[in-house]
């Protein structure tokens, strides 16, 4: 499949501390096509940003290993290059955005030295040009009166405007692919909206690729194209939006969508998954959800389930349902 | 009279043109160079056993309103009363019993417990302030881990010790430990797993129908506020926009406002995709907000008259009351 941008396979990364090995990425495959928006979704500590971190190979070590696994960028494994190559790919080809802009901006310099020095990095444009360039970037995030802002520092901008000033630097280099990670978390409802609208213009019209890392299930079905359910470091399900959303096959994924609460959901008791999410150190055997699971057979205590396959691109990490709508169906 | 008695009786909470403002210091000699009016004239008011919803973006004034109301801050202007008795102006000693009427829970559970203390002793610090003997204390505070869902045998424990989610049932525990009658819930779930908010939320809303708790649910989550609550109010900038019985509110939106909020909420059905219409701009800065309508640099529909004068309430439906002048217009 040559519209295949990003793929990566069975990784594996475990962080060695003193006393215990946290396995935060546990075997996680998932691809990312060309010009679709793919979003990584998952409670806190399932390995989302762990796993986003490792494809731009930006996760410490020590502690962190990469124990196993492949990240493949078009076709080539970004985990053999050397750090020179890697930061060719980095900015130019994927650019990352973080979920608060403020530790990721440098405070002593104007917004417009640091969208030229992200242009600049890799390839030399004059000054005059350049200008024009930051300009227009400002103008297509929806940065309103762009030349005044260039020469602001981060702190003089909104939540919402730094978040689109890092969208903008992310751009800057016209990247294949943009990892975003929990890039409205921080911000108010309406400018959550904003944002999203922003990175669904940019793929319609730059047909740029995204991966999109999130823990809010609306968010995800607001701009997803395909799927990815994470839990306790490893894809739970993964499918097209509306697969996961309207006929989800893995208990955890039902149990999530079951327990938002909703308007119409009032005066009924909310269905809530029992439990907590497993420490990474300290993971059960077999299905991680097995504690959890209202489903779980002796089999599920021991053994680590295999994908299932629904068809059309749609698989579930759970056996025992897969037999049961196979029985069904 | 009889509507003292009916107050005392079904009112729990009621504040009336509530307003707090904060100065804003400037320079070497720190004089005051403007004001935040974080709260500016607020009126609602819980019903006994009720929840009210306050919803409103980042810094439009909930949490002030909930440190006002306990007491914790001075209001500039306005009246409180609990059960229809004025509290407003009562001294530090009158306060004292108030607060074991009211109690406030948290986003942040890790935060407001005691990190040196087990919770146990955390828990047990309220019932002290009851008159419980010892061993009445101790069948207590399992007798309130049990009803939050915590084993009773892990009261020796030490914050750090538990999840997120379990700090906040925690908290609960901690909170009726004094038995109050109204908890102020401030974002009490949205620091929590989404497997998790699923948990507490069903806690609260069982323990509410069990001991006829009144609830001031504060959060921006509209989805968790429609659930929950009773009564709605949307705030913006320091002012109620729109309030209403949660049905209206959800089904019969009028103010532009609300109706922007209500169409930014990501939906989990994807088939809405497109639909979500949204509101230019950001919350300005609430210091010396301009005069007229405060959310007349967002509005979509903004007119002259919203530049020039403030509005009133206005009541579009029994007990639903909105504040713009387009909705007055029709
Ligand atoms: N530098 C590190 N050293 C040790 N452990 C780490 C490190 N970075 C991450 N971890 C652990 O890896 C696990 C996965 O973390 P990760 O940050 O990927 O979670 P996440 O899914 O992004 O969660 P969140 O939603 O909270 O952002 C966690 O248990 C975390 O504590
Ligand atoms: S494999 Fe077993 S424990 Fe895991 S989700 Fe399926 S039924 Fe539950
Ligand atoms: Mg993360």
């Amino acid at each position: 499949m040559d519209n295949l941008l990003l793929s990566v396979q069975n990784l594996k990364v475990y962080f060695r501390g003193d006393e215990k090995v946290s396995r935060a990425v546990d075997g996680v495959s998932f691809d990312v096509r060309r010009g679709e928006t793919a979003c990584i979704v998952g409670e806190s500590g399932c390995g989302k940003t762990v796993s986003a971190l490792t494809i731009l190979g930006l996760i410490p070590s020590p502690p962190g290993e990469i124990e196993s696994g492949k990240v493949l960028f078009e076709g080539e494994n970004l985990l053999d290059f050397t750090e020179e190559d890697l930061q060719k790919v980095r900015g130019n080809r994927i650019a990352m955005v973080f979920q608060e802009p403020l530790t990721c901006l440098n405070p002593v310099f104007t917004i417009g030295d640091q969208i030229g020095e992200a242009i600049n990095v890799h390839e030399q444009v004059e000054p005059a040009a350049l200008r024009e360039r930051c300009v227009q970037i400002l103008k297509d995030v929806g940065i309103p009166s762009p030349e005044d802002r260039l020469k602001d520092y981060p702190h003089q901008l909104s939540g919402g405007q730094r978040q689109r000033v890092m969208i903008a630097m992310a751009l800057a280099c016209q990247p294949d692919l943009i990892i975003a990670d929990e890039p409205t978390t921080a911000l108010d409802v309406t400018v959550q909206a904003q944002i999203l609208s922003l990175f669904r213009s940019l793929q319609k019209t730059d047909s740029m690729s995204v991966l999109y890392i999130t823990h809010d299930l609306g968010v995800v079905a607001n701009i997803a194209d395909r799927v990815y359910v994470m839990y306790a470091g490893v894809i739970a399900e993964q499918g097209n939006t509306s697969q996961i959303f309207n006929s989800p096959k893995h208990p955890y994924t039902q149990g999530l969508l079951a327990s938002l609460p909703t308007r119409s959901k009032r005066g009924k008791t909310l269905h809530s998954i029992p439990g907590i999410v497993p420490d990474p150190a300290y993971k059960p055997d077999g299905c991680p959800f097995n504690p959890r699971c209202a489903f779980a057979t002796d089999t599920c205590r021991t053994r680590f389930p295999e994908m299932r396959d629904y068809g059309e691109g749609h698989l579930s990490r759970c056996p025992v349902l897969f037999r049961q709508d196979q029985k069904e169906g | 009279m009889a509507d003292m008695e009916n107050e005392i009786q079904n009112v729990t909470l009621r504040v009336e043109n509530l307003k707090k403002h904060f100065p804003v210091r400037r320079g070497f000699f720190q004089r005051i160079g403007g004001w935040v009016k974080a709260v500016d004239g607020v009126d609602f008011e819980i019903e006994q056993g009720k929840t009210l919803g306050l919803v409103g973006e980042s810094g439009c004034g909930k949490s002030t309103i909930a440190r006002v109301i306990l007491k914790l801050l001075e209001p500039d202007h306005g009246k409180i009363f609990y059960r229809g008795q004025d509290i407003s102006n009562l001294s530090e000693k009158d306060v004292k019993p108030l607060r074991k009427e009211m109690q406030i829970i948290f986003q942040d559970p890790f935060g407001s417990l005691n990190p040196r203390m087990t919770v146990g002793q955390s828990i047990e610090e309220g019932l002290r302030t009851l008159d419980f003997s010892r061993g009445d204390r101790k069948e207590r505070l399992n007798e309130l881990l049990e009803m939050v869902g915590i084993s009773s045998n892990n009261s020796d424990r030490y914050p750090h010790e538990f999840s997120g989610g379990q700090r906040q049932r925690i908290g609960v525990a901690r909170a009726l430990s004094v038995e109050p009658s109204l908890i102020i819930c401030d974002e009490p779930v949205s620091a929590l797993d989404v497997s998790i908010q699923a948990q507490i939320i069903n806690l609260l809303k069982g323990l509410q129908d069990r001991l006829g708790l009144s609830y001031l649910f504060i959060s921006h989550d509209l989805n968790v506020v429609g659930y929950l609550s009773d009564k709605v109010a949307v705030m913006y900038l320091g002012h109620i926009m729109e309030f209403a019985s949660a049905g209206d509110l959800f089904e019969n939106p009028l103010h532009p406002y609300t109706l922007a909020l209500l169409s930014a909420i990501p939906s989990t059905e994807p088939g809405r995709k497109m639909e979500m219409k949204f509101l230019p701009g950001e919350v300005p800065s609430p210091q010396d907000p301009p005069p007229g309508c405060k959310f007349q640099g967002r509005c979509p529909i903004v007119e002259a008259q919203c530049r020039e004068e403030e509005i009133a309430f206005y009541e579009a439906g029994e007990g639903h009351i909105v504040r713009c002048w387009k909705v007055v217009g029709r």
